[in-house]
């Protein structure tokens, strides 16, 4: 296994002309929980779906896990986007299927765990559930795969804050020395206690990638107090 | 006690702090087993490596210890626990006097006060 479970060489990407990420270095070990961290348009996003291989870097070079990013990358990053792209007529239990059939790694057992946890019964239909339970559906799928590297882009967005809790729990305990999950938000101060080390992103450059308790000590205040400094409007 | 956690330090630190108030009051008991640091991780919505942190450098300090294969215990040590004790008073002390100063009390005022204080609790 290598020490390394990303690393990214020099990226860079252009939306025509608007250069929306610069020479992008990056690498994350094993093990960990990350924040990925920065305003709206900061390139959260676009650095997230380049390493999911949904978009290509104009430069610059992506290994995940020592593999390129391609069909082998895919089966070791679990990865819940920005938005639902689930058909929302299908059962939860279908979609749970689904998923079973798609990935190796998927372990349907501890989906099914989770969804009775929550109270969510598997022959809803998607459409039927609440915002939040939908998000939370999305959460479990995700998190119900052993992958090396698990990639939630803003996945307390939309949900009230005891579902919060809820979704930073159910990472905690799927902890694994192995693998390492990237949580991008701006909502700071709700993941901050779960995070090992904070990445700062603006304008499409890494400003700061440390751990979460080296900046507190260093600058004694929060992740959310200080990156309300650094990106001070 | 639930777990609290202040903006200006270090979570590990806080971690430390607020275990060592649970074995001095007993709510961890002597010799005790403690739970996993998943767990414990979990009960205190911090991150394991976090927890792992604050539990190693409670072992390095001799409050908590690791059997091979059965986990983590806590001191059977009561003379530890009670310089544990009278160590994090001392802490809290100071950083009462340092306030009570801060507002302009010189010693003996903040002893008078003090007295008087504790006079009308236990009325």
């Amino acid at each position: 296994m290598t020490e390394f479970v990303l690393e990214c060489t020099g990226v860079s990407k252009k939306y025509g002309k608007k250069e929306v990420l610069k020479n992008i270095n990056l690498q994350l070990e094993r093990g960990k929980i990350i924040g990925l961290l920065g305003p709206n348009g900061s390139g959260k996003t676009t650095l997230i779906k380049i390493i999911n291989g949904l978009l290509t870097a104009d430069e610059g070079d992506i290994k995940v896990s020592g593999e390129q990013i391609g069909i082998e990358s895919k089966k070791i990053i679990s990865y819940l986007p920005d938005r639902t792209y689930l058909a929302d007529w299908m059962k939860v239990k279908d979609i749970v299927g689904m998923f079973d059939d798609f990935y190796k790694d998927f372990s349907r057992e501890k989906a099914e765990d989770m969804l009775k946890r929550l109270n969510i019964n598997e022959d809803d239909r998607l459409k039927t559930l609440s915002k939040g339970n939908k998000e939370k559906v999305q959460l479990i799928l995700v998190m119900s795969r052993q992958a090396q590297l698990y990639l939630l882009d803003e996945p307390i967005g939309g949900v009230d804050p005891a579902a919060r809790d809820y979704i930073l729990n159910t990472i905690i305990t799927n902890y694994n020395p192995d693998a390492s999950v990237v949580i991008s938000t701006h909502l700071i101060s709700d993941v901050e206690k779960v995070l090992d080390e904070a990445i700062f992103i603006n304008n499409g450059e890494i400003v700061l990638h440390e751990s979460v308790d080296d900046i507190r000590e260093k600058y004694s205040t929060s992740v959310d107090g200080y990156f309300r400094e650094v990106f001070k409007c | 006690m639930a777990w609290t956690f202040k903006d200006d330090r270090p979570i590990y630190s806080q971690l430390v702090e607020q275990i060592k108030i649970k074995i001095i009051s007993s709510e961890w008991e002597l010799g005790g087993r403690l739970s996993s640091v998943r767990e414990l991780a979990e009960q205190a919505g911090v991150n394991p490596n976090t927890m792992q942190r604050a539990l190693a450098e409670l072992e390095r300090d001799g409050l908590v210890h690791s059997k091979r294969t059965s986990g983590r215990f806590v001191t059977e040590d009561e003379d530890m626990i009670k310089g544990v004790r009278e160590a994090v008073a001392a802490e809290n002390i100071a950083a009462f006097m340092e306030s009570m100063k801060r507002l302009g009390f010189t010693e003996s005022e903040i002893m008078d006060e003090f007295k008087k204080a504790v006079s009308q609790q236990t009325v």
